[in-house]
């Protein structure tokens, strides 16, 4: 039955998967995906028919508890930010080279402007090294519609397919008419033709190898012919314009009669060569138009001179960093400026902060009190809420860099002779990614200060179960910290003297001690009221 | 028609209410609609936007080009001004004239408000006082979308109507005290355009 609904980007993702007959999703919250998941956790359709939705402890798990559902012939969907693909990247690649048996989308949501984010980088790169076809819809309603293909593509080719969104696409809103709901697959297995391929020894890899390069080039032939990839042409052929995903909204934004200019829309990677051929063929320059990093443009340029001059990122015309707007694409495609009013002279930026009565400030207050006392302390912190204590008042942190960093810097800082080398992290960026490099700092007994500060839940995504709730200080303890050195603590103004003494305490014990103050986060907490 | 809106606020204010109540609405009659919003880091106590459109056609970006904003909607003063740029030299701005001070350098009110009360088409309304009057202090969001109402092209009968849908799954006493809020809002804002 055919509905109209107002659904953001990630969640017409979540209900194109549902209705294409997902049997599992799979996934670690990060901004701007989050909402994939949580869509598909509250959705009553999904419980009805026993849809996998629990959160995972990271992206790499993710991946391969999707590949897994893959392998045993149901369609799975794996959802994570741009930087959440390098933890899974291991199994991402590989996935390339054992392929999928039923429906295998992953689903990567980059954040040009880094929003909420530390990089802009682009996943359709993991998409070409990978060899995996790369989807990346224009509209919420190509977003739902593009799931569903997506699987079908996945199955027919036996290949997982990327599909790769960004913030704007995540989080906007529009009208998505939704279609007909497909059942689940059956349990299966791979046919014995395949088999080979999901035990990648090396000599089985070689023969795989060659066989995805083959597959490749097939995947560039459906790219030349999918619907979503279109050729519009016009009579002003002094430019043709590449408008790859959403980018050719902002360019239509701009022409809101039609574009003058020929246009190839591109959603489907593989790069259909052949259209791009025919669009430098048929115009005097090209201007390429991307959300994130030049990857259409840098591979139309190489390194030697092209027949017709290519602009777009590298080239000047649109900034090389940030992402995509309908002003910045109006000034590339040479369009007279809009009359502007000025901006306010009072206004002053507003930056993000830790919520009144949070539990990270007091962890923070106590601190930086306590480290006020050394001449060189050094705190490595982490992905998270936390992270904002880098900014005023507190000024509390040194580095932030990826998740888990945080225990693995202060060990090597340690190793290098800082004192006190502490590390604040989150309970569940802990169970995330910081469990490895802990053990680690037990192995060599190193001289670190830990402090997993515990609000019980994944709270700068909005508040998602936590793995390891209720069960750090065994899992510290299991990991082979000393149980005189894993110390709780309640972080509330009232209980300052006893956080400053065992703060105090830990850094001048000669070894590895971890400190959780546990408090749950307020937002959590207010919801429940 | 065609309406562009920019809602601004500080993060947990509850801009989104107002454009999940204005999207219903427009859902409702048939309209296309494109709404960004911020989610993430930016909704602990920084400044958030939410770029909302709305049209009989079909609409091309989710973000509004600078320039071209019919109306923007604000539930704090100060925000209400860092959109400036974006506002179309025709457009209105209505905002809430009770600051939300959670930063140092937050700047001299009168400064604020002689800038607001120098652009051309205005409404300035102290929507948390307007709210208590009508009993319904935790809806000054819906008075602020009350006193848009007249400038949003579309029916206050049928943002009722998205009131009624977007609150119905919390109960009759929420809907009742939203309703109530966006009437008081809508009210003060027919008293001013009589002055």
């Amino acid at each position: 039955m055919k509905q109209r609904e107002l659904l953001l980007g990630d969640e017409a993702i979540a209900l194109g998967a549902l209705h294409a007959g997902l049997s599992g999703v799979y996934a670690y919250p990060g901004t701007p995906s989050t909402e994939i998941t949580q869509y598909i956790r509250d959705s009553e359709f999904a419980r009805e028919r026993g849809v996998h939705s629990e959160w995972s402890s990271n992206e790499k798990t993710a991946m391969e508890e999707a590949l897994g559902m893959s392998f045993a012939g149901k369609r799975a969907l794996v959802c994570m930010k741009h930087v959440g693909v390098n933890v899974a990247a291991d199994a991402f690649v590989n996935s390339g080279m054992t392929g999928a048996h039923g429906g295998l989308v992953v689903l990567a949501a980059d954040d040009p402007s880094m929003h909420s984010s530390q990089n802009e980088q682009d996943s359709r790169f993991y998409g070409k090294f990978s060899f995996i076809p790369t989807f990346e819809p224009s509209s919420q309603q190509e977003a739902y519609d593009m799931v569903r293909e997506a699987f079908d593509f996945s199955e027919k080719h036996r290949i997982p397919v990327l599909i790769r969104i960004t913030t704007r696409m995540a989080h906007s809103r529009a009208e998505v008419e939704t279609g007909e709901i497909r059942e689940q697959n059956k349990l299966s297995f791979p046919h014995p033709d395949y088999t080979r391929q999901w035990v990648l020894m090396p000599g089985n890899s070689r023969m795989r190898y060659v066989k995805l390069l083959e597959d490749y080039a097939r995947f560039e032939k459906e790219a030349e012919t999918s619907p979503y990839n279109k050729y519009i042409d016009a009579a002003d052929k002094s430019v043709g314009i590449i408008a790859c995903g959403l980018a050719y909204n902002y360019l239509m934004e701009n022409y809101p009669d039609g574009c003058p200019h020929p246009v190839l829309k591109i959603s489907q990677y593989p790069l259909p060569t052949a259209l791009v051929l025919k669009l430098t063929q048929e115009c005097k320059s090209i201007l390429v138009i991307e959300d994130g990093q030049p990857v259409v443009e840098e591979q139309l340029r190489g390194i030697m001179p092209t027949p017709v001059p290519v602009k777009g990122r590298l080239s000047g015309e649109l900034p090389r960093t940030g992402e995509l707007n309908p002003d910045n694409v109006r000034a590339a495609l040479g369009l007279p400026a809009r009359t502007l009013l000025s901006p306010s002279k009072v206004v002053v930026p507003r930056p993000p902060v830790l919520c009144d009565g949070c539990g990270h400030r007091d962890v923070y207050n106590v601190l930086n009190e306590v480290l006020g006392e050394y001449e060189h302390p050094k705190v490595f912190s982490d992905i998270g809420c936390y992270t904002l204590g880098w900014l005023a008042p507190f000024h509390a942190i040194d580095t932030t860099v990826d998740m888990g960093a945080s225990v693995t810097m202060a060990k090597g800082a340690a190793d290098a002779g800082v004192h006190p080398s502490v590390a604040v992290i989150g309970d569940s960026t802990f169970t995330h990614s910081g469990m490895t490099g802990l053990l680690d700092c037990v192995n060599e007994n190193t001289n670190v200060t830990i402090i997993i500060s515990d609000n019980l839940t994944t709270g700068m995504t909005g508040g998602q179960p936590s793995s390891g709730t209720g069960r750090l200080e065994e899992i510290c303890k299991g990991l082979g910290v000393e149980a005189a050195h894993v110390r709780t603590v309640v972080p509330l103004p009232k209980n300052r003297d006893e956080m400053y003494k065992m703060i105090k305490e830990e850094i001048d014990y000669n070894g590895v001690s971890v400190i959780i103050p546990v408090r749950e986060c307020i937002q959590t907490l207010k919801r429940k009221k | 028609m065609k309406r562009d809106i920019i809602l601004s606020g500080v993060g947990g204010q509850g801009i989104l209410s107002i454009a999940n109540v204005i999207g219903k609405a427009a859902l409702n009659d048939g309209l296309s609609i494109k709404q960004a919003e911020v989610h993430g880091m930016s909704q602990r106590g920084g400044d958030v936007q939410s770029n909302l459109r709305i049209s009989s056609k079909p609409i091309a970006s989710d973000l509004i080009p600078r320039g071209a904003t019919d109306v923007v909607i604000s539930l704090e003063p100060m925000e209400a001004l860092r959109y400036l740029p974006w506002l179309s030299p025709e457009g209105w701005v209505i905002t809430n004239t009770t600051p939300f001070v959670n930063i140092s350098n937050y700047p001299d009110m009168q400064a604020v408000n002689n800038e607001l009360n120098s652009l051309p088409r205005v409404v300035t309304i102290d929507v948390d006082a307007i709210a208590k009057q009508a009993g319904s202090a935790r809806a000054a969001n819906m008075v602020l979308l009350g006193a848009a109402a007249p400038f949003l092209g579309i029916e206050a009968e049928k943002l009722e109507q998205g009131i009624r849908d977007i609150f119905g799954r919390k109960g009759d006493e929420v809907v009742n005290m939203n309703l109530a809020a966006f009437r008081a809002g809508q009210e003060y804002a027919k008293k001013i355009a009589a002055k």
